[in-house]
């Protein structure tokens, strides 16, 4: 049977019997095994593109409790081009200002002043029960439209055997044990994953010795739209640091730094829990609990992100500490970058070595997280006298000197990754913005009429910048997208000048499925843009 | 450009004295509370991180002699 395990914030995706659990072994191109963001974007981005996916999962649908809550800007870009933007920005709550305490000092206040002429938002606030549910509802709207998509709720992978040119899964439900064999897999199931443990693979980092305890509040109290963190926090029992943020539906949600030695079961009492938000809140704030958890963490990674037909995604191939936001945010960028070239091996368009980047972009990302959440850690939790010294006496000085401020670090938020000197990348021909270059993520910009990354759907496209392109519409089978831009026409702020000409008059950008830039030139022919695509997708120079 | 090892502090008797008026009347744990202070506040005027990672170096090895 499958295990129960957690509860259900929706119920999206019911148990129900098919035909194939009384026959033989069937297969299917693409098995995900996970339906958290990123089984749930890969499996969306996938049957988008028609490629025939199923999902596995062991619940009937999503989990309670926010858990993910801060998604970034590139990860709404990227559910944009998957359908289901809209419905997050709708529900999600922005933010720009956060403050920053060392017990009841207000050490400094920021602004994330985000930069105009992005159609998305830096980050919202949404508990990962929505993010989830709506890339759902995105999933059937999609089926809708004809995506081969299938979702088979408590259905748990319990065996796997790698057959070398396939994966035999053995799968527990309600009604019994069947098998299916799946010639690409991908494992989005989590940081326990039990597909990595069952290939017995191994997860290599530091794990932090420190708990920490989670409560989502409901509370109509008028508490402004901020993030609050407190370095060593005032209030008592509060630990070493707290956070204070808003998510929709009035419900706020406490972060408290319990440390390493404490009695798990005690401190979830909710007794307990009550007094710590008491002292955050104060005695008279009225509210709710809604969800508690306690959790630890580990920043680590696979050595390899594909294994053969098996693909990890999300955090069965890394994990990094909750500060910064760079758990669900990476995720979501691995499925980003897998789908494509998944779907252009799956239909024979390009050599399975293309997967091979796919674990090298990927830990690339990885390691940018992992590093930059593991400074966050050592900052937040001093682990030497002199640690604790040097960390205070940059909150103290940050107070009056502006200089001390970049170095309180309470978490390095998620930016995009930048696949700098991968081996997809292509010519950088252009002495163009650095924001822009190869390798980039393309940078939003508002053109005549709506957003530029709107019209990067999901396909190799050519961007021509005031500029002819070569005449060019696929390339051994893979279409090709043109976009031809003019700035004098469709760049009523200048912003796209900026964003991608610099100081040049004309530019062409060859931008991969993944609005990644593939390259770029200021002038190129259509010998050197097939180059270019044969290069971004594995096929060698 | 190279830290700079050679004596540049004009009137050091003078300097060395004040350095320590600084401490003055502090206990260990705000001595040390100082000097971290006085390391970040002197690290940002210099802020050529080529400079700081030479005077770390230099500072390191000479508790190895």
């Amino acid at each position: 049977m499958a295990d129960a395990g957690y509860g259900l914030a929706f119920g999206l995706y019911p148990y129900a019997k098919v035909a194939a659990q009384d026959q033989p072994p069937q297969r299917h191109a693409v098995v995900i095994v996970g339906g958290g963001p990123v089984g749930l974007a890969a499996a969306l981005d996938l049957g988008r593109k028609g490629t025939p996916v199923l999902l596995l999962d062991d619940h009937e649908g999503v989990g309670e409790g926010s858990r993910a809550i801060c998604f970034a800007k590139r990860t709404l870009e990227i559910t944009d081009r998957l359908g289901a933007g809209q419905a997050m920005r709708d529900k999600g709550v922005v933010w720009n200002v956060g403050k920053v305490f060392h017990g009841t000092d207000k050490v400094f206040e920021f602004n994330l002043l985000p930069e105009a002429g992005h159609k998305n938002p830096a980050f919202i606030n949404l508990q990962q029960p929505y993010f989830e549910k709506f890339l759902v509802d995105a999933i059937r709207a999609a089926q809708e439209d004809g995506a081969p998509i299938e979702i088979r709720g408590a259905n748990a992978v319990t065996g796997l055997t790698d057959r070398g040119d396939h994966v035999v899964l053995d799968i527990e439900t309600p009604d019994g044990a069947y098998r299916v064999e799946a010639d690409w897999l991908v494992a989005c199931d989590g940081a326990r994953s039990p597909i990595r443990k069952m290939l017995g693979l191994t997860f290599d980092g530091r794990v932090f010795e420190d708990n920490f305890l989670i409560a989502d509040v409901r509370m109509t109290a008028d508490f402004p739209t901020e993030r609050w963190f407190w370095f060593e926090p005032p209030f008592k029992h509060s630990g070493q640091s707290a956070l204070l943020h808003k998510q929709p539906d009035n419900i706020w949600r406490m972060d408290f730094q319990l440390g390493w030695d404490i009695d798990r079961k005690a401190e979830l009492d909710p007794a307990r829990i009550r007094a710590r938000v008491d002292a955050m809140l104060g005695e008279a704030a009225e509210y709710e609990l809604v969800w508690t958890s306690i959790y630890t963490f580990q920043c680590r990674r696979m050595k390899e992100f594909r294994h053969g037909r098996i693909l990890f995604a999300g955090d069965s191939a890394h994990q990094v500490s909750p500060f910064g936001a760079r758990g669900a945010n990476s995720g979501i960028q691995d499925a980003d970058n897998l789908a494509w070239k998944l779907d252009l091996v799956i239909r024979g368009l390009a050599p399975e070595a293309l997967l091979d980047t796919y674990s090298q972009e990927r830990v690339h990302g990885a390691d940018e997280n992992i590093l930059n959440s593991t400074r966050a850690t050592d900052f937040l939790t001093p682990k030497t006298e002199i640690s604790r010294i040097f960390r205070n006496a940059v909150l103290a000085l940050a107070k009056d000197h502006a200089f001390a401020r970049p170095m309180v670090n309470s978490g390095r938020l998620s930016v995009p990754c930048i696949y700098d000197g991968m081996p997809l990348n292509g010519p950088e021909a252009l002495d163009g913005p650095r924001a822009t270059r190869v390798g980039a993520p393309c940078v939003d910009a508002p053109l005549d009429r709506g957003f530029l990354l709107d019209r990067l759907a999901g396909q190799f496209t050519i961007l021509a910048i005031n500029a002819a392109a070569p005449d060019l519409s696929e390339v051994d089978g893979i279409s090709v997208g043109q976009l031809a831009l003019a700035t004098d026409r469709h760049d009523p702020t200048g912003t796209l000048r900026d964003r991608y000409l610099g100081a040049n008059d004309r530019a062409i950008y060859l931008i991969r499925p993944d609005q990644h830039v593939a390259a770029r030139w200021a002038d190129c022919d259509a010998a050197a843009l097939r180059a270019a695509l044969n290069t971004a997708t594995g096929k060698g120079r | 450009m190279d830290l700079n090892l050679t004596p540049n502090l004009p009137d050091p008797d003078g300097f060395y004295d004040e350095l320590l008026a600084a401490h003055e009347g502090l206990d260990k744990a705000e001595s040390d509370a100082l000097n971290a202070r006085l390391i970040l506040i002197l690290s940002n005027h210099i802020g050529d991180r080529a400079v700081l990672r030479q005077a770390l170096k230099a500072a390191r090895d000479s508790l190895q002699r």
